[in-house]
């Protein structure tokens, strides 16, 4: 390069976004702790109490571990998805302003508001990796478990955490601080008891209200497909409709949520 | 202040024109340029009580962004007017201050020209970059310094600065280095490892200004930084603006301290509700100031009645009421107080408190908008 350093609008982009990354990578790092304790704990509790104490009291019987595993497999995807996308944006556009700082760096907003969504896709990985062994450890073993299409379980967990990271931004962008808890009671909460986490959805066969209103829930699809390819003696959905549906939800979540993060970045 | 009240628009006697445009164009070509800037916020709608679902219902109804928020502006079918054709350049290297009451308009054109909020109709450049259609390139040269302290609080003192300069393409460790050096400069170098939540409102302030500067940016905003500062904090954040400027950067700054202006900048636009009402040398605007000293009579009623009467004293120039106050512009102003004591009980009030103010960029300031700046 002989020409010299010319002011680019977008060269240097991908340099910068690499620095918002790392920027997120020593936030979590220094925080892991807390992190997988808010996202594990839940679906950890779950394998504790139907994974473990209700097969050994008889209530529930032990194949039922087979439907568990993937159940809180997606749950724990879809809540460190969100809550590291949603969380962090919403104090960041409250009160405090604190991403002010990246949104005077010398790229386009959008790359901002996708360099969030690939945190929280690694976020999501990494709590799906930590739980699945943990889970594992405390149904014991699991009847029908295979691990043999490595490729497949890793393009469904992709899959998911994308789709739950851009759900992130968009409600990161339009819930209002004070309304976090709410967010929790009213989205989080019912998404995960209906999203087919903690019974297979060809067993909702017996309420058909409820087996066609689950497939509004995003969780369903991230659910039947963990139970596909980890467990695939199981009834599932087919893996084409699964992707297909989380590639909807991926870009549904990145068109509602980029208009709400323009919205809020620029006055 | 005891004198505050919501801002009126009235008519200014003899001095005021209130339609008369300023020009603020220099020759200078490079630095910053506003040509007929408008900003109009949508007005708020009623809220639809505190429900539960209205945090769930869509973002916030006030413009975004509470730190770029207007806090006035002229409420119009329209919405709120923030911005209403304002002109300006600054050249480059200017030392550049932006005077005005709260709402005036000083917020909303710092955001815009940061690119943090978007015009409503009008250009604005910095550096020949537009700053809607080449926000990137306008992002690159400069550094701003917020009204109100926004540090990344996951971060500590010292990764403040370096992700910030590596937001800009400079490779943290190398930028290392130059950020502890602003450190020490700023008086920050001890905490370099603190949590930004052990930090003084004062340093909170300080590390926004070595934040502004970690990526060698040519033109520094500053959004009324010392507002909130204890007196010494104040003169020394002065000293280090002055350093700034005399590195040759370009420094914009907002302020409603009159002081400041005076002593910090080269050139001050005084604007109003989103209109430049003046710019010029503080010097220069000192002497548009109304001829005289302003005597302000406080009273214990209504000033009106005792308007004309004043305005009959010998030597006065103007005289203005405004509900209690009766502001009156008199050549020697300390001589004319016993006559105006007088006429003030003539016209059956007592006068409470007397202030003489000779004449400033407050006094113009008063006489070109009819209220005060704090």
């Amino acid at each position: 390069m002989t020409a010299p350093p010319r002011e680019a609008p977008t060269l240097g982009a991908g340099r910068v976004f690499w620095a918002l990354l790392a920027r997120d990578v020593v936030v979590v790092r220094r925080e892991l702790v807390y992190f997988l304790m808010r996202t594990a704990m839940q679906p950890l509790m779950f394998a504790v109490v139907f994974g473990y104490l209700l097969p050994k009291m008889g209530f529930v019987r032990p194949g039922y571990t087979s439907a568990l595993l993937p159940g809180v497999l997606a749950v724990s995807l879809a809540l460190a998805a969100v809550q590291s996308v949603a969380l962090p944006m919403v104090t960041d556009f409250g009160f405090s302003r604190e991403i002010e700082d990246r949104l005077l760096a010398p790229i386009p907003s959008w790359l901002v508001a996708l360099e969030k969504v690939v945190s929280g896709t690694l976020q999501a990985l990494i709590a799906a990796l930590f739980v699945l062994p943990v889970a594992r450890l405390i149904m014991g073993p699991i009847a029908g478990l295979s691990l043999a299409h490595v490729g497949t379980i890793v393009l469904v967990t992709v899959f998911g955490a994308v789709a739950f990271s851009m759900m992130g931004l968009y409600l990161g962008c339009v819930v209002a601080a004070q309304q976090i808890g709410l967010l929790f009671g009213i989205v989080v909460a019912p998404m995960i008891m209906f999203g087919c986490a903690y019974y297979p959805w060809r067993g909702l066969d017996a309420a058909p209200v409820v087996k066609y209103g689950v497939l509004l829930n995003p969780l369903t699809y991230i659910s039947e497909g963990l139970r596909g390819v980890l467990v695939p003696g199981l009834p599932h959905m087919p893996l084409p409709a699964v992707l297909g549906a989380l590639t909807v939800i991926t870009v549904v979540f990145w068109r509602l949520g980029l208009r709400a993060f323009m919205k809020r970045a620029v006055g | 202040m005891s004198h505050d009240r919501p801002p009126r628009r009235r008519d200014l006697g003899y001095h005021a024109a209130p339609s008369r445009r300023v020009s603020a164009s220099t020759s200078i070509s490079a630095g910053i340029e506003l040509r007929a800037l408008r900003k109009v916020y949508p007005a708020p709608r009623p809220r639809r009580g505190r429900g539960a679902a209205a945090g769930l219902a869509g973002p916030p109804r006030m413009p975004p962004g509470a730190a770029m928020a207007p806090t006035g502006g002229t409420l119009t079918a329209a919405g709120i007017v923030a911005l209403d054709g304002l002109d300006l350049s600054v050249g480059e290297g200017e030392f550049f201050g932006l005077l005005g009451p709260n709402g005036a308009g000083k917020t909303t054109t710092i955001g815009i020209l940061t690119t943090r909020v978007l015009p409503s109709g009008g250009q604005a450049s910095i550096g020949g970059a537009d700053v809607v259609s080449e926000a990137v390139a306008v992002r690159r040269r400069i550094g701003v310094v917020p009204q109100r302290p926004n540090p990344d609080r996951g971060l500590d003192v010292l990764e403040n600065l370096t992700f910030h300069a590596a937001y800009f393409g400079f490779p943290r460790a190398a930028s290392r280095a130059r950020a502890l050096g602003i450190l020490e400069r700023l008086g920050l170098a001890d905490g370099a490892l603190a949590r930004v939540d052990a930090l003084s409102g004062g340093q909170l302030q300080r590390l926004m200004i070595a934040r502004a500067l970690v990526h060698e940016p040519r033109v520094i905003f500053l959004d009324e930084p010392t507002v909130g500062l204890d007196p010494q904090a104040r003169l020394a954040l002065w000293e280090i603006l002055r350093g700034l400027h005399g590195e040759g950067r370009t420094i914009v700054m907002t302020t409603h301290y009159m002081e400041e202006a005076e002593k910090l900048c080269a050139r001050v636009a005084i604007v109003d509700r989103g209109k430049l009402l003046a710019c010029d040398a503080p010097e220069a605007l000192k002497k548009q100031a109304p001829g005289g000293t302003l005597v302000e009579l406080t009273l214990d009623g209504e000033a009106a009645p005792a308007r004309e009467a004043a305005r009959a004293v010998a030597g006065v120039l103007d005289v203005v009421s405004d509900g209690a106050l009766l502001r009156v512009y008199h050549p020697q102003g300390g001589e004319a107080v016993a006559r105006l004591i007088g006429v003030v009980q003539g016209a059956g009030r007592q006068v409470t408190n007397i202030r003489l103010v000779p004449p400033n960029l407050e006094t113009l300031f008063l006489s070109l908008t009819g209220r005060k700046l704090v």
